[in-house]
């Protein structure tokens, strides 16, 4: 049942992304698809509305960029509650660390070991 | 005998609907959900089978993110990930591995500029964008939390 929930989940997350290329007059690129769905991952993460997202469609909320963003805001406020102001400003960046650090690291290896076609 | 203008005007109509392709917005939205949706079931794979390794919880969402991650690096690399893009639209560019694709994208093309300004620099044409909105708003969000709770 968990699977359907994620593919589901997983699936309109990326409907609303095309609906928002496809459908709106301003130029919506890949990267403010992105950085939109970072920040607004922060913010559904803020109000606590998308913890109980993963509990129902586990993988289906976290896959998605949205995912990135609600760690970012649960990393930087648990940082906050050990650290006081301190851990805003670095329980963010370390809750993401591995994901950062392996797009950093593969992307790296994969942009020298190729060469683009065309 | 012509038909009334009004009766012509409606077959018109017909014909035009049956000729003109059909919008891509319902093609587009099927294949982002479908391809979307698969890349979740994937990643819901991937996390069933870190945490039956023994990851905690959060350590297997990392793995997991960290497999796509390498996954999208590998395709975009190899030019898959362009093909299936095609097809999958928004579906794969939400996915944290669209996050991947968009770091290798740009680097790959501007390698001729150098491994530092060329390959290092482009890395971070749109994931420079997504990291310095997330983290200021994630920063922003604690420290409510901080002066508010």
């Amino acid at each position: 049942m968990i699977f359907l929930k994620a593919f589901v989940i997983g699936g309109l997350f990326c409907v609303v992304a095309q609906l928002l290329i496809d459908l709106t007059t301003h130029k919506v690129t890949p990267a403010h698809i992105l950085v939109g769905y970072v920040v607004g991952g922060v913010v559904l993460s803020a109000f606590g509305l998308y913890q109980p997202l993963i509990d129902w469609a586990g993988a289906g909320a976290t896959v998605p960029i949205t995912g990135f963003g609600h760690l970012l805001a649960q990393g930087a406020i648990q940082g906050v509650e050990q650290k006081g102001i301190l851990g805003a400003f670095s329980g963010g960046v370390a809750a993401v660390a591995t994901g950062i650090s392996a797009a950093v690291i593969f992307g790296y290896l994969a942009a020298i070991f190729f060469k683009p076609k065309g | 005998m012509t038909q009334p203008l009004e009766i012509r005007k409606k077959q018109y109509k017909k014909l035009v609907d049956e000729i003109k392709p059909r919008p891509p917005l319902v093609r587009n939205t099927v294949g982002a959900f479908i391809f979307g949706g698969l890349i979740a079931l994937i990643g819901q794979f991937l996390l069933n089978f870190f945490q039956g390794q023994g990851l905690s919880v959060n350590d297997a969402g990392a793995a997991t993110s960290s497999t796509l991650v390498f996954l999208a690096a590998l395709f975009t690399g190899l030019g898959i990930y362009d093909e299936i893009a095609k097809y999958g639209g928004a579906g794969t560019i939400v996915p944290i591995n669209g996050f991947a694709n968009s770091m290798v994208s740009p680097a790959m093309e501007y390698r001729t500029e150098g491994f530092v300004l060329g390959v290092g620099a482009r890395l971070f044409t749109i994931a420079g964008p997504v990291l310095v909105f997330g983290i200021l708003s994630a920063w922003l969000v604690a420290l409510l939390y901080h002066f508010f709770r």
